[in-house]
């Protein structure tokens, strides 16, 4: 299966990649923003056909690694490949 | 004092920390690779600065893994030294072994500059060479310094003393001017509760020795080793 996985900071934590591509977007000519927030993408293909068994692995690899808990939250779809 | 300085694929101050303990500190010290899986006879091992594995995910994320990181905790949690500077103390953060995260810094350049600190706590095996409030000048070198802690982390830190060195004015006033990298509450170095593992961002290494422009750093290094004399006098 394939999982896409998305990490991205906490709201509340100052995301200044953000805030800079926001201003950046602003001088382009896009002021209809409230807010920018930059996070990361990870795809991962796992050799696992079994849903359940595929998200708790998806789960535990961004429990242990792919997000730090302090700062991000993560979220995931999962896909047969 | 027998010294352990881990080699990461990508650090880049480990050969210098090994330099001050080895020619100026005049103590036993080695390079440590880090598949490398014990650490042997060590009383002080050090996690230094650099770009472990090209800072890949997050600082330190990947290197935390490294086999000879199991070692590392275990050597820490029978209360053995441990000093992580820079890239060092990212990598403590992301293990664990202190709390709290880094953050890009807010402007978002990499900072390459010398910075004051001052001594927050002289306490520690890493700070009795220096007394409380005393200013040092100090270089960093990051572009992940901004660290980050919950309300309750950073009370807890507080209340326990294990904030050792912050950001400060030449004169050691606390101004937003003077936080280089946006760090809460102005934190350039922490220590855990049991103060026998200390990360900090800014370079000790670099500042050890007068034709660098500055000696504050060398003390820092002669905390550790009057702490390790004491505790086999």
């Amino acid at each position: 299966m394939k999982a896409k996985i998305y990490v991205t900071l906490k709201r509340g934590i100052h995301d200044p990649q953000g805030h800079a591509i926001h201003q950046s977007l602003a001088t382009l000519g896009f002021e209809a923003i409230n807010e920018v927030r930059l996070g990361k993408f990870v795809e991962v293909d796992i050799e696992e056909h079994d849903q359940e068994k595929a998200e708790a692995t998806v789960k535990n690899m961004c429990d242990k690694l792919l997000a730090n808990p302090v700062i991000e939250n993560y979220r995931y779809e999962l896909f047969s490949s | 004092m027998n010294v352990g300085v881990i080699s990461f694929p990508g650090s880049n101050c480990d050969r210098d920390c090994h330099f001050v303990c080895n020619d100026i500190l005049k103590q036993s010290s080695r390079l440590i690779w880090h598949q490398e899986t014990s650490l042997k006879n060590i009383d002080l091992v050090i996690l230094p600065g650099g770009f472990s594995y090209g800072d890949y995910l997050r600082t330190g994320a990947i290197a935390r893994f490294s086999p000879i990181m199991d070692s590392i905790i275990e050597f820490a949690s029978h209360g053995g030294l441990v000093l992580g500077i820079c890239n060092g103390f990212q990598i403590l953060l992301e293990v664990g072994l202190l709390p709290g995260a880094m953050l890009r810094n807010t402007h978002l350049s990499f900072i390459c500059e010398n910075v004051s600190i001052k001594v927050e706590n002289a306490d520690t095996p890493f700070t009795n060479q220096f007394s409380v409030d005393q200013i040092l000048n100090i270089p960093i070198a990051h572009a992940e310094g901004n660290y980050y802690a919950d309300s309750t982390t950073l009370s807890t830190l507080h209340e326990h003393g294990q904030i050792v060195f912050r950001y400060c004015s030449g004169n050691g006033t606390l101004t937003n001017e003077s936080n280089p990298n946006g760090s809460l509450d102005h934190i350039a170095g922490i220590c855990n509760q049991t103060r026998n593992v200390l990360g900090m961002m800014p370079h000790p290494e670099r500042s050890a020795e007068a034709v660098l422009g500055s000696t504050d750093g060398i003390l820092l290094f002669n905390s550790v080793l009057n702490t390790f004399e004491k505790s086999e006098s």
